[in-house]
């Protein structure tokens, strides 16, 4: 029976039936952070468990760390309560003997950009982390799922997750993007066609020439934001971008081990003729760039559209919180900050376009505070070495410590109340950038374009 | 440890929105506690105090947004949280159960429930009712009524004033789990063998996976 790539890493994985119509599927990697592990591991040690294969599992710390200030290390951590979850991150990994990029590190990182960037995560693996972005790493043809902190104490306890079969969802973008439109839009486009709920209980596949096309970062970002379509799991067929990108990266299997690995991997993809419970479309060609205006990322349109009539409670509710009237264009906005980063936009392809687009002008005097955070140490250090952080802090952003950041605002980096933000994150959700902060979700080129000037603006036009 | 109710019968606090994500039901700057409890008192913090909530502050002395029906005095007490679509989108955190749970509540009933969120809810106790648009409607005239409701587990029946208003799907295994708060992680240990096994199969197939720390 001609199965989806979804199906060939679950049928690979799968250890035993529970009896219960629930399986235990096998976890080959599991990625921990400081914020969803330390009950976890309190819960394990409580019960007199040790964990099941110390390797398979690898932390770095990103929600909590500051951006400034970072060769002070733990100690530069002002919040005594965030510093103890850092610490005890730190703790837990010592104790048991798990890698840890530290904060001090300079892989350190955002936890879904330092694992591809390793090649912790590989493809045909099966990779947890307790965190719902992990849908980010199925770029690579991995199995990759967000967990609560119950479940990674299972898998810390197991080296399985307890799952049931998801159903499979096949999204195609064919045609081409035009200059200026990215990746990013892509997936916004998406979560507007079949909205946040869309995906719920499906595994989506990305396929068409635009993912095709599409470079290995582009693709987390698609993936990325798939639970942002209610799906756990995104996922591209493996081919030879992927191969290009998972080679000589640190945890790569070498040599004889390498030969073995690909002839696997050429075989994950989806056969011609597999199933796909839903198949939705989208034309590439006629994509523009998108920006949420709501509180909600399906509450997005085209950077030329017009914020939406209040036809439902929850628009009402979204227009009065983003303080937006029916009718107005997206260009009226006036924005107060300017976000580049988080798991969805922080890599090195990200900041190279922002940068492009910035290089040379200065960032609006309108413009509180743009603020631009790599995704990793690593990232950080090749940007540095392409000169990209003196093209922005010329035009005045600030050049920031890799992290979370913005994103969710767990550190100090975060929205003043009824501040609006074009950022590059992945949540529109009323105060997840700081309390009453108004975020607009967008590429980093329209980002980067609208610090410029001060208001959104149609990215295409400057290229 | 699970709560272990085969029958729940409470008043009915309505929450008249599509995609209540779990940034609203316990904010980010409480996820920074090393503990599972304490977490009720700041539940839907941004929607139900007219400050900027932080840890460790005294929340009696907060000014409440009065509008907010968990302030209402017509809700007090009550431990059943009704919503619309999407209950729980967003973050994986499972400290948003912690808070529902440390609050009160004893069920969530929805017209559809995120992933995440869902099974969290499972591995804590929380019992999550997924149910038809009109039920819902018909459940938040209830509790505008300021009704109780009664919620068997076992005959997966709600009623209200000893009338059916519903029955509930669930599957069979988490209700027992619910019932008898039974632990996952030790029934899962029950296939230890067949973990061994998979796992010598899989580092003769893919041994890179196995390989040691760099």
């Amino acid at each position: 029976m001609p199965k989806t790539l979804y199906d060939k890493l679950w049928d690979s994985h799968q250890v035993a039936e529970r009896g219960d119509g629930t399986f235990l599927l096998y976890i080959d990697r599991h990625l921990i952070h400081e914020v969803t592990s330390p009950q976890a591991f309190e819960g394990l040690k409580i019960a007199g468990r040790e964990p099941w294969r110390i390797s398979s599992n690898i932390a770095t710390p990103d929600h909590n760390v500051p951006t400034t200030d970072r060769e002070k290390g733990i100690e530069g951590i002002l919040d005594e309560v965030a510093k103890l979850q850092v610490k005890t991150l730190d703790k837990n990994c010592s104790d048991l003997g798990i890698l840890q990029f530290d904060i001090l590190d300079k892989r350190q990182g955002i936890v879904h950009v330092v694992g591809p960037e390793q090649g912790v995560t590989l493809p045909g693996m099966t990779l947890v982390c307790g965190d719902s972005h992990t849908s980010t790493h199925g770029a690579l043809a991995t199995l990759a799922m967000g967990i609560g902190t119950s479940e990674v104490e299972h898998v810390l306890a197991t080296q399985c997750l307890k799952a049931s079969k998801l159903r499979n969802m096949k999204v195609v973008i064919d045609g081409e993007l035009s200059p200026g439109v990215t990746p990013k839009d892509v997936t916004l486009a998406v979560i507007g066609k079949i909205g946040t709920a869309g995906g719920t209980g499906f595994a989506i596949e990305y396929s068409g020439s635009v993912i095709e096309a599409m470079s290995i970062e582009g693709r987390m970002t698609v993936c990325n934001m798939s639970i942002e379509a209610g799906a756990r799991v995104g996922l591209v067929a493996f081919d030879n971008i992927t191969e290009e990108y998972v080679k000589n990266r640190p945890f790569t299997p070498k040599g004889d081990e390498w030969e073995l690995a690909l002839s696997q991997w050429i075989e994950l993809r989806s056969d011609d003729d597999a199933h796909f419970e839903e198949i939705i479309y989208i034309d590439g060609s006629a994509l523009k760039p998108q920006v949420t205006w709501g509180t909600s990322p399906e509450m997005v349109i085209d950077v030329d559209g017009e914020i939406p009539e209040a036809n439902s409670e929850s628009i009402q509710h979204a227009l009065e919180y983003m303080n937006l009237e029916a009718g107005m264009k997206i260009s009226d906005i006036k924005l107060d900050q300017v976000f580049i980063g988080s798991c969805t936009n922080s890599r090195i392809e990200d900041l190279r376009l922002a940068a492009k687009v910035v290089e040379g002008k200065k960032i609006s005097s309108d413009i509180k505070r743009a603020i631009v955070v790599p995704g990793s140490g690593l990232v950080a250090e090749q940007a540095v070495e392409e000169g990209l952080d003196k093209i922005f802090v010329e035009s005045g952003f600030e050049w920031r410590a890799p992290g979370c950041s913005m994103c969710l605002a767990m550190n100090p980096d975060q929205l003043g109340d009824g501040e609006h933000c074009a950022s590059t994150s992945n949540r529109n959700f009323e105060g997840r950038q700081g309390y009453g902060g108004r975020t607009h979700l967008v590429s980093p080129a329209t980002a980067a374009a609208s610090a410029i000037e001060g208001r959104f603006v149609d990215v295409r036009e400057l290229f | 440890m699970k709560n272990q109710y085969i029958y729940h019968s409470g008043k009915i606090l309505p929450l008249s929105r599509d995609n209540v994500d779990t940034d609203q039901i316990i904010p980010k700057q409480f996820l920074k506690s090393i503990k599972k409890s304490g977490f009720g008192p700041n539940l839907f913090d941004a929607w139900r105090y007219e400050d900027v909530g932080y840890p460790g502050q005294d929340n009696e002395n907060r000014p409440k947004n009065d509008s907010f029906v968990l302030n209402q005095d017509k809700y007090k007490g009550a431990d059943i949280l009704i919503s619309k679509k999407n209950f729980g989108c967003g973050s994986s955190r499972e400290h948003a159960v912690w808070s529902l749970m440390d609050y009160g509540f004893k069920v969530v009933i929805a017209e559809s429930f995120a992933d995440i969120f869902y099974n969290n809810c499972f591995n804590n106790g929380l019992l999550p009712v997924q149910l038809p648009e009109e039920i819902i409607s018909q459940l938040f005239v209830l509790s505008e009524e300021n009704k109780e409701i009664e919620i068997d587990l076992i005959e997966q029946i709600i009623s209200c004033e000893g009338n059916k208003l519903t029955s509930f799907d669930i599957d069979p295994f988490r209700k027992q789990c619910i019932l008898e708060g039974l632990d996952e992680i030790g029934l899962s240990l029950k296939h230890a063998e067949a973990i061994k096994e998979y796992e010598l199969n899989r580092s003769k197939v893919a041994p890179w996976v196995f390989n040691a720390y760099e």
